[in-house]
């Protein structure tokens, strides 16, 4: 294991962020920590760097107890999400930061960051400020300082959340093949589960300071842990006490095994995909259907339509509801 | 916005007269230090530099400049050093009275000279038996000069966060490398922005100074005062305050500038 983290308290005042947490981050793996705002995550991020203090609890790395050492001595990488870019140096010295530190010779660090910044695509820009790089290249540059000192794991809070969205989406696909390039043990925060799911091949669903669940992406959307999970990682709907993947609903004029009458109420063309909105037994649910299956049933408004969840599909039954 | 033509003349006017009153008669004293008419006769019969050359030639006016400088620099240096601590203290660590302490060193801007000359004078002089002097000078400038230095470095601190001081510590900084590299490049245009103004603070600076001073030490403006109304004196007293107005510009316009441009580049 990369990162051992153990039974973490943590608060803030007295105000609990952290609530025994416990997680396993395996090494060369690409972990996404996911979660609602104040769940959470990014002090988790910072007590594995150093950078807080947990006030019970061990954080181990490559299989070393971290959890008095300082942010200099854990050998991590850390970008924040608003870059902290040095604005006095330049995007070299930027990246030469930790070598020179680190006293490397003049010649090894020009080559290592001129390598570095060719990975991150800056080889460019290496004599301009931050000020005059874009926000995506800002946070690259953020990337190749960090990976310069070769850190043991590499650890990004949040960090394409400053970016409008089309450049988030660019950098998530360019994180990605940067981590199958590097191998670096890799942990991200986000709000966002798609970008978690696109990304990551472990997640961490933290929410109250707590651990949820962890799996493969395709795990925590196909087998939550529990309604929270479920509903945050993707659309729901509520069909007879259950909870229901919107798609995972089948529509059909004739009744079959499993089934139950509902009322259509509104159909809505979103491009590919038709959302169905439904009355079942007096209560609002939807349905997620393609428009070939809209246009067979010749789906309209106050047609009573048969429906039932998809045999095999996952649903999870709500307690007390 | 749309404006009227009749609106927007009025407002020139307001502008124009507004600034008028402030800078007109600054510009008369420009004007009349090179107004060869010794009782300033008005319009100037002819230019002359004749009263810079006595200005510059005058023993008392050097001693007086000599003066101010030095307090000028002393107590803009002991503004640096307590300032910048001050400001480090209130915005990274969280104490009891935090905000009480804030407003106490901000304070003495707003207090009237006139109590913070005498409070000086009378514990210099009568408790603490110090005499009075340049050095007493430098203490009384230093009181108010701090704020300047304090509220740049805090408006500085707080805009710039912890990020980049985390950032170079992650990658293996220690705390002194930090300053060092990091933390002092980012406060450098703050802190000469509060350090110009302190500076222009003190070099002007008359009541206090008149308090603290004592006998034997005269900064530029209390030699100014005391010459005012020496006939024969004016047109150099007038020189020296045309001077008093160009060396105030500057620093004022550097520290504008400083504070107000972003910080990246020298």
């Amino acid at each position: 294991m990369a990162i051992e983290v153990r039974d973490v308290n943590k608060s803030f005042g007295t105000t609990p962020v952290l609530r025994d947490v416990s997680v396993d981050v395996a090494s060369g793996s690409l972990t996404a920590l996911l979660g609602p705002s104040g769940g959470g995550k990014s002090t988790l991020l910072r007590v594995i760097a150093g950078l807080e203090h947990p006030d019970t609890g061990t954080v181990r790395i490559s299989g070393v107890d971290a959890t008095r050492l300082s942010p200099q001595r854990r050998n991590v990488g850390f970008v924040f999400q608003h870059y902290a870019a040095f604005k006095h140096m330049t995007v070299f010295r930027n990246v030469a930061f930790g070598l020179e530190i680190r006293k490397r010779p003049k010649d090894e660090i020009r080559r290592r960051v001129m390598e570095l910044l060719e990975l991150v695509h800056l080889e460019r820009m290496a004599d301009r400020y931050p000020s005059q790089l874009s926000g995506g290249q800002r946070q690259r540059m953020a990337l190749a300082r960090a990976l310069a000192v070769e850190p043991e794991v590499l650890l990004l809070d949040e960090p394409f959340g400053a970016l409008d969205a089309q450049v988030r989406k660019e950098l998530r696909t360019w994180l990605r093949r940067l981590h199958d390039e590097v191998h670096v043990t890799t942990v991200f925060v986000t709000h966002d589960q798609e970008e978690a799911i696109e990304v990551a091949d472990t997640v961490v669903v933290l929410a109250d300071g707590a651990v949820e669940q962890v799996g493969s992406p395709s795990d925590v959307y196909d087998n939550p842990a529990n309604p929270f999970v479920m509903r945050f990682l993707g659309p729901v709907t509520e069909i007879g006490g259950s909870l229901v993947r919107p798609h995972d609903i089948e529509i059909s004029a004739e009744a079959r095994p499993g089934s139950g009458a509902a009322t259509v109420t509104r159909v809505v063309r979103l491009g590919f995909e038709v959302r169905v909105e439904l009355l079942v037994d007096g209560r609002e649910a939807w349905a997620q259907v393609t428009r070939g299956t809209a246009e067979r049933l010749a789906l309209a408004p106050g047609d009573i339509v048969n429906i039932r969840p998809t045999p095999g599909a996952r649903s999870l039954t709500l307690t007390g509801a | 916005m749309n404006l009227s033509r009749t609106a927007r003349a009025a407002l020139w006017t307001a502008l124009v007269l507004g600034l008028g009153v402030v800078y007109v008669p600054l510009g008369v004293v420009v004007l009349n230090s090179f107004n060869s008419d010794r009782t300033f006769g008005w319009p100037p019969p002819g230019f002359t530099l004749q009263w810079w050359g006595a200005a510059w030639r005058s023993t008392g006016v050097r001693d007086a400049l000599w003066t101010s400088v030095q307090a000028g620099l002393g107590a803009t240096a002991i503004a640096l050093v307590l300032g910048t601590m001050a400001a480090f203290a209130v915005q990274r660590y969280r104490f009891f009275g935090r905000d009480t302490v804030s407003l106490l060193i901000v304070l003495p801007i707003a207090l009237p000279g006139i109590v913070t000359g005498i409070a000086l004078s009378n514990t210099f002089h009568s408790v603490l038996g110090v005499p009075l002097g340049l050095f007493t000078v430098i203490v009384g400038h230093a009181t108010f000069c701090v704020v300047t230095v304090y509220n740049n470095v805090l408006a500085r601190l707080r805009r710039t966060g912890l990020n980049m001081e985390e950032a170079s510590a992650d990658l293996g900084a220690d705390t002194f490398t930090t300053f060092r590299l990091v933390t002092f490049p980012m406060m450098r245009s703050a802190l000469l922005a509060g350090g110009l103004l302190a500076f222009a603070l003190s070099f002007d600076e008359i009541i206090v100074t008149t308090f603290t001073a004592g006998a034997g030490v005269r900064t530029l403006p209390i030699w100014i005062f005391e010459n005012l109304f020496r006939p024969n004196q004016a047109p150099v007293v007038n020189v020296v305050a045309a001077a008093l107005v160009i060396v105030s510009v500057v620093p004022i316009y550097l520290a504008q500038r400083l504070s107000g441009g972003d910080p990246q580049t020298r």
